[in-house]
């Protein structure tokens, strides 16, 4: 007898350990966890998503979009350009400088090495930093998620499995609010041979009475609903499409650092 | 034997449901495994049920893949929300109650102790399931709770905890009611299991549904909980079962208590520590400590390993003619494999190829139906017999069971398994394959796996009709036994008098 109630206080121990690790140190570490500063800036991120978006949230769970949908990009390091921005008084030791370094790709300690020397020829240089990694290649975001893009979101929907595309950024790549709709209604009117199933349950469809709605979606051919009739979304559907553009993970923080390109070119 | 009295004590009121109350000392398996047969009956019925609810389900989100527009204007069949209904159906309905039965019998059987109080398991095993249909109907109108494996809205998971609390106590309490002292080690698994639950249930429930904790704190404790049931607690039951049934069939003594033991901690040391992915945008440390906790399986693996093998080495053969002992036997080597799997996609090399994959959820049905339900299949076959007393109406379907299970779960892992490498690696290289194609490219696999789920279900539909044959011939049965009640009223003058020269007749 005495064996056993050895065998389970130890167990008990044991067990209640990951407990403490896992439930308790998350807790303590993460649930009080605050919004921090943009790199470089004085604003504070996240801001928290609008009300409707935060409805869409809710949709967005219902309907399990996580089951194929993950929301963290991966990041696999950072590259670093030295990027020139004045050859000062001395230009000639400058382009000397410069002819003998490697400028773009380097790591971070490389590049605050050639900025260094720059300066010393009398030049002024900046470094560039981009993500490197498969994720950030697919032009799935800027850099890794970070535990502050999900503050303010419950449930917090990560997921598990990339059926889809990774979401996290969505709203930055995919901006426009007829999209999202026209995609859940009929995925195939805009991606050809999408494997997404359509949400053709969040919208309506009605008959045209008099004068069409505003809010119709505009199908194309293939796709439309019979003569007399239109497609609405329904306060659900709208939800969540400014959930999905409100997955916008776009900005440099202290633990994702990365420079804002001057021209972002989107798909 | 203190506590013999002081738990025999609290349950005397109680106790007279119990056919038998034979002074201690002469207690008879059988009259232990008749004591458990309402129980389990009504544990393993429901179980069974869900079990092809769950194999339909999860067959129509899998050909949702190859047409995705079936079935796309109900929302309830949406897939995204047939596929947690599929996976809560299989683990909530059919692994946990199909666990706590064994368990129960289990620790009755090694604790030489009936079941005293039937009426409260009875009672709990119905709750259980009605919390699983309300738990599973909510998911399909979109009260998800959005936490994978932890989707049951409220209405769901109440019911389901207070069904677990009485079911384990029940156990418990003839565990500790036990008529010998030294351990089996069977009983430290069970125990831990019957304890662990409750634990990482109301855990979770409570900080990620009750009062919600903040960002990314809340997928660090799912991750956590679903770890905890889909490894930890399988594990415990499903190893507790394995080590009671494949000695008793090979006839030889589990090789040895002491490597059991040794299996046991290390396992719980280890495997609770696992689940936090690759790569989560959460403290770098947490993921980290479950990479290294998931090398450090590989201590308790070996240990599960060498206990098996010197255990059935050389026994395969002459035992492979036992239908509980195919299951059981397959079941370790599918918990195995899998443990093998968790291992792999803990390893930042392989990890990279198999992370956000089809790769996981091949691990995962690997580990459910693969190791726990295949167990559970073969205790399912040798105790409800006893348990009521009756032959199955078709016992050589439990082989055929036996065969379409494996191929189902052969044909559904392995391709998944290959098709997510193939998918990891195709994500891996943005330059040369676009996303497009990396979807493509899982079609063949998906196909062959949807075979694997129908195989699977056809499985489970010859289990079913077993167990609800049994059922009902045990219903016959005890309706015959009323028949000769009534018309012999002058023979018999109580129900338990009847009840009881029944068994007489019975054995
Ligand atoms: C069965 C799996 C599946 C489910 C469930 C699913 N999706 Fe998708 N989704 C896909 C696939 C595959 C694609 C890629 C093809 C495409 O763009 O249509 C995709 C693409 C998308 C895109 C476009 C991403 C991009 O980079 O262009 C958005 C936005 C999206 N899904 C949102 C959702 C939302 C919101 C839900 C839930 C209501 C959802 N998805 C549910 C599979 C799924």
């Amino acid at each position: 007898m005495k064996n056993g109630f050895l065998v389970f206080l130890v167990s008990l121990v044991v067990l209640g350990g990951s407990w403490c690790g896992f439930v308790l140190a998350p807790v303590l570490q993460l649930g009080g966890q605050k919004q921090t500063t943009i790199l470089n800036s004085s604003d504070l991120y996240p801001v928290g998503r609008p009300g409707m978006a935060n409805q869409g949230l809710q949709v967005y769970r219902a309907n399990g979009c996580a089951a194929c949908h993950t929301e963290q990009v991966q990041q696999d390091g950072v590259a670093c350009d030295v990027v020139l921005t004045s050859a000062g008084k001395t230009p000639l030791a400058v382009t000397n400088a410069i002819s003998s370094l490697k400028l773009t790709g380097l790591d971070k300690g490389t590049a605050d090495a050639a900025v260094d020397k720059i300066n010393a020829a009398g030049g002024k240089a900046e470094i560039h930093i981009t993500a490197t990694g498969p994720d950030i290649s697919r032009g799935w975001g800027l850099r890794h998620s970070v535990a502050e893009d999900f503050l303010y979101d419950d449930p917090v929907q990560l997921g598990s499995v990339r059926i889809g595309p990774d979401l996290a950024d969505v709203g930055t790549r995919r901006p426009d609010a007829n999209w999202q709709l026209l995609h859940l209604y009929a995925p195939q009117s805009v991606v050809n041979g999408s494997a997404m199933p359509p949400f053709r349950y969040l919208f309506r469809v009605q008959k045209i009475g008099g004068e069409p709605s505003p809010d119709a979606l505009n199908l194309p051919k293939a796709f439309t609903p019979p003569a007399g009739y239109e497609v609405v979304p329904t306060a659900q559907a709208e939800e969540l499409a400014a959930y999905l553009l409100s997955l916008q993970a776009d900005v440099p923080l202290h633990d994702a650092p990365f420079t804002q390109p001057l021209a972002v070119s989107k798909p | 034997m203190s506590t013999n009295a002081k738990f025999g004590g609290a349950s005397v009121p109680a106790s007279r449901l119990v056919s038998s109350l034979a002074p201690p000392g002469e207690i008879s398996s059988t009259d232990i495994d008749r004591s458990c047969c309402i129980p389990l009956l009504a544990l393993f019925g429901g179980a069974a049920l869900w079990l092809v609810v769950g194999s339909v389900l999860a067959l129509i989100a899998s050909i949702k893949f190859h047409a995705p527009d079936f079935l796309a204007n109900c929302a309830c069949l949406t897939y995204g929300r047939l596929q947690p209904v599929a996976d809560d159906a299989l683990l909530y309905g059919f692994c946990l109650p199909a666990g706590l039965g064994v368990a129960l019998w289990l620790l009755a059987r090694l604790s030489g102790t009936p079941l005293r109080g039937a009426i409260v398991p009875i009672v709990a095993a119905n709750l259980w399931h009605l919390g699983v249909f309300v738990g599973l109907a909510g998911i399909l109108i979109g009260d998800s709770s959005g936490f994978a494996w932890l989707e049951f809205p409220r209405g769901g998971s109440v019911p389901i905890f207070f069904a677990y609390l009485l079911l384990a106590l029940w156990s418990i309490m003839i565990f500790a009611g036990r008529r010998g002292r030294t351990l089996y080690p069977s009983q430290w698994f069970l125990v831990a299991a019957l304890f662990w639950f409750p634990w990482i249930y109301s855990s979770a429930n409570l900080f990620l549904l009750t009062s919600p904790v903040r960002g990314v704190a809340q997928a660090v404790i799912g991750w956590w909980f679903a770890n905890n049931l889909l490894v930890v607690w399988t594990g415990l039951v499903g190893l507790g079962a394995a080590f009671y049934f494949l000695p008793k069939i090979t006839g030889r003594p589990l090789q040895s208590h002491y490597l059991a033991l040794f299996a046991f901690w290390t396992f719980i040391l280890f495997a609770t520590w696992c689940g936090i992915p690759p790569g989560a945008p959460v403290p770098a440390w947490m993921p980290t400590l479950s990479a290294v906790a998931a090398a450090w399986l590989l201590v308790p693996w070996l240990a599960v390993f060498l206990v098996v093998w010197q255990t059935v080495h050389g026994s395969v053969r002459s035992s492979w003619n036992n239908t509980t002992f195919c299951f059981v036997g397959s079941g370790i080597d599918a918990f195995l494999l899998s443990g093998l799997m968790l291992m792999a996609m803990a390893c930042p090399q392989i990890s990279r190829f198999t992370n956000f994959t089809w790769f996981g959820s091949a691990e995962t049905q690997l580990r459910l139906y693969g190791f726990f339900a295949m167990t559970m299949f073969g205790a399912v076959y040798y105790i409800l017999p006893r348990a009521v007393g009756l032959e199955f109406p078709f016992p050589k379907l439990a082989r055929v069971h036996f065969w379409l299970s494996l191929a189902g779960i052969a044909l559904l892992v392995v391709p998944l398994a290959i098709g997510g490498i193939v998918q990891g690696w195709k994500l891996q290289h943005p330059d040369i394959v676009a996303f497009a194609d990396t979807t493509k490219a899982m079609l063949p696999f998906l196909r062959v796996s949807t075979t694997g789920l129908l195989l699977m279900l056809l499985g489970n539909l010859l289990f079913f009709a077993n167990v609800m044959g049994l059922t009902l011939r045990w219903k016959i049965a005890l309706l015959k036994q009323f028949i000769a009640f009534v018309k012999s009223p002058l023979e018999t003058t109580s129900a338990s008098a009847s009840l009881r020269r029944d068994k007489e007749v019975r054995a």
